[in-house]
C-alpha cells in the first residue's frame, strides 16, 4: 500500500467540518463528480485530511471534488470539481 | 449547524492495553444513531487546539455517547484520550454526525458487519442499539484482530446474541481451531451472508482492510449500494 493510500478516508471523516460549513448532515447529499460524472455520496467519497486542508477525491476517477482550507482566519471552500449536489 | 459544546469525561474504562473508552456527559446532546461518530476538540493551556472524529460505540438507548479510542503511539491526541484522561476532564464535542454510515433497527437485517481491530467501534453501537431494540434482525460479525488481548468488548461479545467470527492475524490463543489469517475472499465467502440474502454490509476498519474487502465483496456479488464503508487510516492520532 502506498502512503497515498494508507492516507485515505472517506467523506464521513469530515462529516463535522461539511455540517458546519454547509449546515446540512452533509454525508447523505449526493454528488456527481465534474470529471467523470461518477455519483456517490459525500459519506462515501475520498478525503485527504493531512494535506494543509481538507481534499475531497472523487473515488472513480481521482478527480478533485471539493477542497476546504483555512486561509488568513476564513474558511475557502473550493467546489469546482463537483458537477451537482442533491440534496 | 453543529457546533462544538462543551463536555465532561464521565467515566474511562479500559479496554484493552491500547484503547479505552471515554463515556462523556455533553450538555444538550440530542442523540446520535448507532454508526455516527463525534469530533472532539481539545484545548491546551496556550490555547493550542487540535480536534479528532471518533466513532460512537454506545447504543443511542445508552444516553450520553461513548467513545472507543485506540493510541496511536506518535498520535498527538489519542496518548492523552487513552492514558491520561481523568473523570471529570472538560473537552469539546461537536456532533454526532454523519448520517451515512448509520443502522438503524427498522433498517432490518440480514446486518452483515466486518471490522478491523478499532473499526469495531462503531459496529459496536449498532450490535448495541440491535440488542437494546429488541430488534429481531438477523446479524453476524466478522472481525480481524492481531492478536487475542486487542479485542475490543471481548466479554461483551458472547452475550450480544449473534455468534461472532473472530480472525486473528498475527498471534491466536492456545489451543485456537478458528480462523488465522487476513480477511481474504474466500473467507468472506464463508462467513458472509450470501448475496441472494441482499445483507446490508458495515465495513469498518484500516484504509487497506476496507477497500480490499469492499472490493472482494463485490466480486462475490454483493450490490455495491448495500456495501457502506468507513476508513479510519492513519488517522493522525
Amino acid at each position: 500500500m502506498t502512503m497515498d493510500t494508507e492516507l485515505r478516508l472517506d467523506g464521513n471523516a469530515v462529516a463535522g467540518m461539511l455540517d458546519e460549513v454547509l449546515s446540512v448532515e452533509a454525508t447523505t447529499v449526493v454528488a456527481r463528480c465534474g470529471t467523470c460524472g461518477e455519483e456517490g455520496a459525500l459519506g462515501a467519497v475520498h478525503a485527504y485530511v493531512h494535506c494543509p486542508g481538507v481534499v475531497l477525491r472523487c473515488p472513480g476517477c481521482s478527480a478533485v471534488l471539493m477542497r476546504f482550507a483555512q486561509i488568513r482566519g476564513h474558511l475557502v471552500a473550493d467546489l469546482h470539481g463537483v458537477g451537482r449536489l442533491s440534496f | 449547524v453543529t457546533s462544538y459544546r462543551p463536555a465532561e469525561v464521565r467515566e474511562v474504562i479500559r479496554e484493552t492495553p491500547t484503547a479505552a473508552t471515554l463515556v462523556l456527559d455533553v450538555p444538550g446532546w440530542p442523540g446520535h444513531r448507532a454508526g455516527q461518530h463525534l469530533d472532539l476538540r481539545l484545548t491546551a493551556e496556550d490555547g493550542y487546539q487540535a480536534q479528532r472524529s471518533y466513532s460512537v460505540s454506545s447504543a443511542p438507548e445508552d444516553g450520553g455517547p461513548a467513545v472507543t479510542v485506540e493510541r496511536i503511539d506518535d498520535g498527538e491526541v489519542s496518548p492523552y484520550l487513552v492514558d491520561e484522561a481523568q473523570r471529570g476532564d472538560a473537552l469539546e464535542v461537536r456532533g454526532p454526525v454523519g448520517g451515512w454510515f448509520v443502522w438503524n433497527a427498522a433498517d432490518g437485517g440480514p446486518l452483515q458487519l466486518i471490522a478491523g481491530g478499532s473499526g469495531l467501534a462503531p459496529l459496536m453501537s449498532m450490535l448495541r442499539h440491535r440488542q437494546r431494540s429488541g430488534s429481531d434482525a438477523e446479524a453476524r460479525l466478522l472481525l480481524s484482530a492481531r492478536r487475542p488481548e486487542d479485542v475490543l468488548f471481548a466479554d461483551e461479545l458472547p452475550g450480544l446474541g449473534i455468534e461472532p467470527v473472530i480472525t486473528y492475524t498475527r498471534e491466536s490463543p492456545p489451543g485456537w481451531t478458528g480462523y488465522a489469517r487476513r480477511v481474504d475472499r474466500a473467507l468472506l465467502e464463508e462467513v458472509v451472508f450470501p448475496p441472494e440474502r441482499g445483507p446490508r454490509i458495515f465495513v469498518c476498519g484500516p484504509t487497506g482492510l476496507v477497500e480490499g474487502v469492499a472490493a472482494d465483496l463485490v466480486a462475490l456479488g454483493h450490490d455495491p449500494s448495500r456495501i457502506r464503508t468507513e476508513r479510519f487510516g492513519a488517522t493522525g492520532g
